[in-house]
């Protein structure tokens, strides 16, 4: 029975994924895990999604008590930033690491947040603290995302696609870029007016104040930008991911489209960063989390997936430890701990470095 | 056909390719031998528009590579570099599959569908088509991505050291399909290859490069002659014939000018720029 | 290269480092009295008690602070640098920091009532422990690259940083945890600063054992072949780095990448003997820590800005340009 499904699922040009995997080990395995390795990738995306929205269904109902309607109010709002954060910084990771072929780097480990952060504080000092604060928003945050893409496009074009650096430079540049970025900004911090300096840390990075409308809105059409790119080059970066030589050999317009998803991926984490702050290992376990579970190399299955593992380990992982655990906002603390583990495991088992 | 003129390429102050001048005639199978650091395979890759020149051009059926939609050139002409190492995980169909995305863009029509067939059958990949490529041996892992460039169904196919990790059986069948794939298929194939031999049994023409110049061009029994040999690899060698075909005996030959200043150049750059 | 580490050492090129060094120590000694001169407190010759004063509670014990914590630091990298064989291992590139921080934290947690110096043991312990399990990971895996050591030893780094960050939320310590991870002199004053001498017999520890790491640096064989025992000069190694990375980290608070750019920076100029690097490399490191700490004292006078912010700029602006340096462009 398992034999007659796989010839009919090699028999389509859509089904490459697990068959040969599948027959090796199919014998070994109890019924119930075999009819999961044999699942498509679109059946398990849907599987991840059904656990995605029972997900946030618990989140927005438990505990609700007396003052229900306020408190879901603004659980549904910290849901929906939960939402276009995550799918954001899943799918600009797993878009970086098709254009840069290696599943190590990523835009948060490459200095992308740090960058936004310094964007954010030094069109602070520049305009000046009192003068933000009477701006709207999203003006405000129209601009720096403006001046990210420039910054960004420019110093990651530079790093990554005008001249072939090896991974683990990247690597360490990467995250030494980031603790440069980090002083300085708390040195700009310190070099501002002690009243200044209160107004940027009300401000805090944390949860940059996008709480107004027409800011989430900004952020929300960035973030669509970012995505709808990212979705409609899915064919193409099928063939980028196999390396530069054969994509190009392929007729792939190689520099134009790194460059492009360059860009889409700056949209998305600057929108995201504003969103929520910087997130170093989150993008890496995400993307991980997507690859293990979806059984396809397609991007058209792992852009989606990694969009909803994200929105998975986001809410899931507040959930287990606000509500099973008890402790209080410690989920980033939880991410870098076990992203830390991902990368080492990564670095030792990755071959050729 | 395909012109190279005056093409050259520099890396800092060494020249790898040297004004290479070079006309490769529609059909038959064209192979580009020469000792290591002659140049060949940069010559391939900038034939193949995957490395840009410092110097002059290059044009296939007229069309300039360096100014030509990379697109259109896919359609025309298909180069496979050596150590074709993957990242992700794909099985053998869904690898020469992606040789129809020039055509189909990557939505597969059914004609699509043949042409893959076509290209594992026509390697003698069909009872693998499903396995990983992680799964399989160099040699057929190096026949996947061969039949990959076939689905391309292009008219010229470059290929750089399709013979590399492969032993003799191997080998030789990798050369009698290409042989076969410009006889039955009317393609032109163009190989750098590294052992003659395989050159001169298979070929119907021989380039022949030195410390980025091209020294010779010809049929094997042009080529494999011990004059020539003794210029393109410095050694003294017999010709012996064999089937039509001459053969270089290079055993035992004694090394009349040693190469080393051909491989030192480059190499020493390399480490230099390791480091 | 090897020509510079014979241990022969032409006379007129031995003077010539003698006066180079002199000249290096009194730029030293400069940036040490611009140091003292330097702070919101006015020093005046009218009122030299209260200048005195000033100086011998403030300013003094900061100067001092500033030259031992500088020089022991990027002694420190030299050591690990050595033991490790890698350019680019230093205390906050190899989990020493992290742990060091993370044991003092269980300290402070468990017995709040320890005094200073038990802490500091605890430190120390913790310290030995993270780098040895560093330096486990790195036996464990065949490296095939220089740079995969240090990216291991940072992430290293960030776990423990993360548990600690994780145990001090619980336990309402994070602002303690913060002091420890960036470095920051304005709380360094006479009766808080004196168990920083311990560095001195650090440096000096790790200049009559120089030699020894070297040979230690190269291999468990070939360090038995010579007739030592390997196992014990790198834990003496590793000890004292731990000693005085726990020390600066309980004290004046983590000095990011000093120990990684002085020794570098030393070598570029006079080659990799150790023994001659050893005081170019301590000099060095003082007198960047000095001038890191005096500008951050007049940047936004009178306001300071903490050496360890300072410190984090310089350290690793330079250690990305030596990155860059090294890696040009493969293609």
């Amino acid at each position: 029975m398992t034999d007659s499904r796989y010839e009919t699922r090699s028999a389509e040009v859509e089904g490459p994924t697990d068959a040969g995997l599948g027959s090796s080990r199919a014998l070994r395995l109890p019924s119930a895990l075999r009819s999961l390795q044999a699942l498509g990738p679109w059946a398990r995306i849907g599987i991840a999604a059904a656990l995605a929205v029972v997900l946030i269904g618990v989140f927005l109902t438990i505990d609700l008590g007396g003052a229900w309607q306020y408190i879901l109010r603004r659980r549904s709002m910290t849901v929906l930033t939960m939402v276009l954060v995550g799918s954001a910084i899943g799918m600009a990771t797993v878009g970086f690491q098709t254009i840069t072929h290696n599943r190590i780097l990523t835009p948060s480990v490459m200095g992308f947040d740090a960058l936004f952060m310094m964007v954010v504080t030094v069109t602070i000092v520049m305009f000046g603290a009192a003068r933000i604060q009477q701006a709207e928003d999203w003006t405000v945050f129209a601009i720096q995302a403006a001046v990210m893409m420039i910054v960004s496009t420019a110093l990651y074009g530079w790093l990554l696609i005008g001249a072939r650096r090896a991974l683990h430079v990247l690597l360490l540049v990467g995250i030494i870029l980031g603790v440069l970025l980090r002083s300085l900004i708390s040195f700009i911090q310190r070099l501002l007016d002690p009243n200044e300096f209160q107004v940027l840390e009300d401000m805090s990075f944390a949860s940059f104040n996008l709480t107004t409308v027409p800011a989430l809105a900004t952020a929300v059409v960035l973030l669509g930008i970012g995505i709808a790119v990212l979705l409609r080059l899915h064919r193409v970066l099928d063939v980028m991911a196999l390396g530069r030589d054969l994509a190009v050999g392929l007729g792939i317009p190689y520099q134009r489209i790194q460059m492009l998803v360059l860009i889409a991926v700056t949209l998305l984490v600057s929108a995201a960063t504003a969103l929520a702050g910087p997130t170093t290992f989150f993008g890496l376990l995400v993307a991980h989390m997507a690859y293990a579970t979806v059984a396809s190399e397609k991007h058209r299955h792992t852009l989606p997936m990694a969009a909803v593992m994200s929105v998975i380990a986001l809410v899931g992982g507040q959930l287990i430890l606000e509500r099973v655990l008890g402790f209080a906002t410690a989920l980033s603390v939880v991410v870098d701990f076990a992203g830390g583990l991902l990368f080492i495991l990564l670095l030792i088992r990755k071959k050729g470095l | 056909m395909i012109i190279c003129d005056g093409v050259t390429k520099r890396y800092g102050t060494t020249t790898v390719v040297d004004d290479v001048r070079l006309l490769i005639q529609t059909g038959g199978l064209t192979s580009i031998i020469g000792p290591n650091g002659a140049g060949k395979s940069t010559l391939l890759s900038m034939m193949a528009r995957l490395l840009t020149m410092d110097g002059g051009r290059v044009s296939v059926d007229g069309l300039d590579v360096a100014a030509t939609d990379s697109a259109v050139l896919a359609r025309r002409l298909a180069i496979l570099r050596q150590d074709n190492h993957l990242d992700i995980r794909l099985t053998v169909r869904d690898l020469v599959a992606f040789g129809r995305y020039p055509h189909s863009k990557g939505r597969p029509t059914i004609e699509d569908r043949v042409h893959v067939d076509r290209a594992l059958d026509y390697m003698d990949m069909g009872h693998l088509a499903d396995r990983f490529l992680d799964e399989l041996s160099g040699g057929q892992r190096q026949r996947a991505f061969v039949a990959m460039t076939l689905a391309q169904d292009t008219e010229y196919i470059l290929l750089d050291e399709p013979l590399n990790n492969l032993d003799m059986p191997h080998g030789v069948a990798m050369m009698s399909v290409l042989q076969r794939a410009a006889k039955e298929l009317g393609k032109t194939v163009v190989v750098v290859i590294h052992d003659i031999n395989f050159a001169s049994a298979y070929s119907d023409r021989i380039i022949a490069m030195r410390e980025g110049r091209v020294i010779e061009q010809g049929t094997p029994a042009e080529i494999v002659t011990p004059p020539v040999m003794q210029e393109v690899y410095g050694l003294t060698v017999d010709v012996v014939e064999h089937g039509g075909h001459p053969f270089a005996l290079y055993f035992h030959a004694s090394a009349v000018r040693p190469t080393d200043e051909a491989e030192a150049a480059p190499s020493g750059q390399e480490t230099g720029r390791v480091r | 290269m090897t020509a510079r580490a014979l241990p022969v050492v032409p006379r007129r090129e031995r003077t010539a480092n003698a006066a180079a060094l002199i000249a290096c120590a009194a730029a030293v000694a400069v940036l040490a009295a611009c140091s003292l001169a330097v702070g919101v407190g006015r020093l005046s010759l009218s009122d030299p008690a209260a200048s005195w004063d000033l100086i011998s509670q403030s300013r003094l014990p900061r100067t001092v602070a500033l030259i031992l914590a500088g020089a022991a630091m990027a002694i420190c990298g030299v050591v690990m640098q050595m033991l490790t064989r890698n350019r680019f291992v230093e205390p906050s590139t190899a989990g020493t920091t992290e742990s060091a921080a993370f044991g003092l934290l269980i300290a402070t947690l468990v017995a709040p009532g320890l005094p200073i110096w038990a802490k500091m043991l605890f430190g120390t312990a913790a310290a030995v422990a993270g780098t040895a399990l560093f330096i486990s990971i790195l036996r464990a895996v065949p490296m095939r690259n220089v740079l995969i050591v240090p990216l291991i030893g940072l992430m290293l780094g960030g776990i423990i940083s993360s548990v600690t960050t994780f145990i001090a939320y619980q336990g309402n310590l994070s602002q303690g945890l913060g002091a420890w991870m960036s470095a920051d002199l304005s709380g360094v004053v006479k009766g808080r600063y004196e168990m920083l001498w311990l560095l001195a017999l650090v440096v000096i520890a790790v200049w009559i054992m120089a030699d020894r790491f070297t040979v230690a640096g190269l291999g468990e064989d070939f360090t038995t072949n010579l007739g030592l025992n390997h196992r014990r000069v790198m834990t003496i190694g590793l000890s004292l780095v731990a000693l005085a990375t726990s020390v600066v980290v309980i004290i004046v608070g983590a000095i990011p990448f000093l120990g990684l750019i002085v020794p570098n920076i030393v070598a570029l100029f006079i080659g990799d003997n150790i023994r001659r690097a050893i005081p170019w490399v301590a000099f060095l490191g003082s007198g960047i820590v000095l001038a890191c700490d005096i500008v951050g004292r007049l940047v936004r006078y009178p306001y300071e800005v903490p050496l360890g912010v300072v410190m984090g700029i310089a350290g690793s602006l330079i250690f990305l340009i030596l990155l860059l340096k090294r890696s040009t462009p493969v293609d």
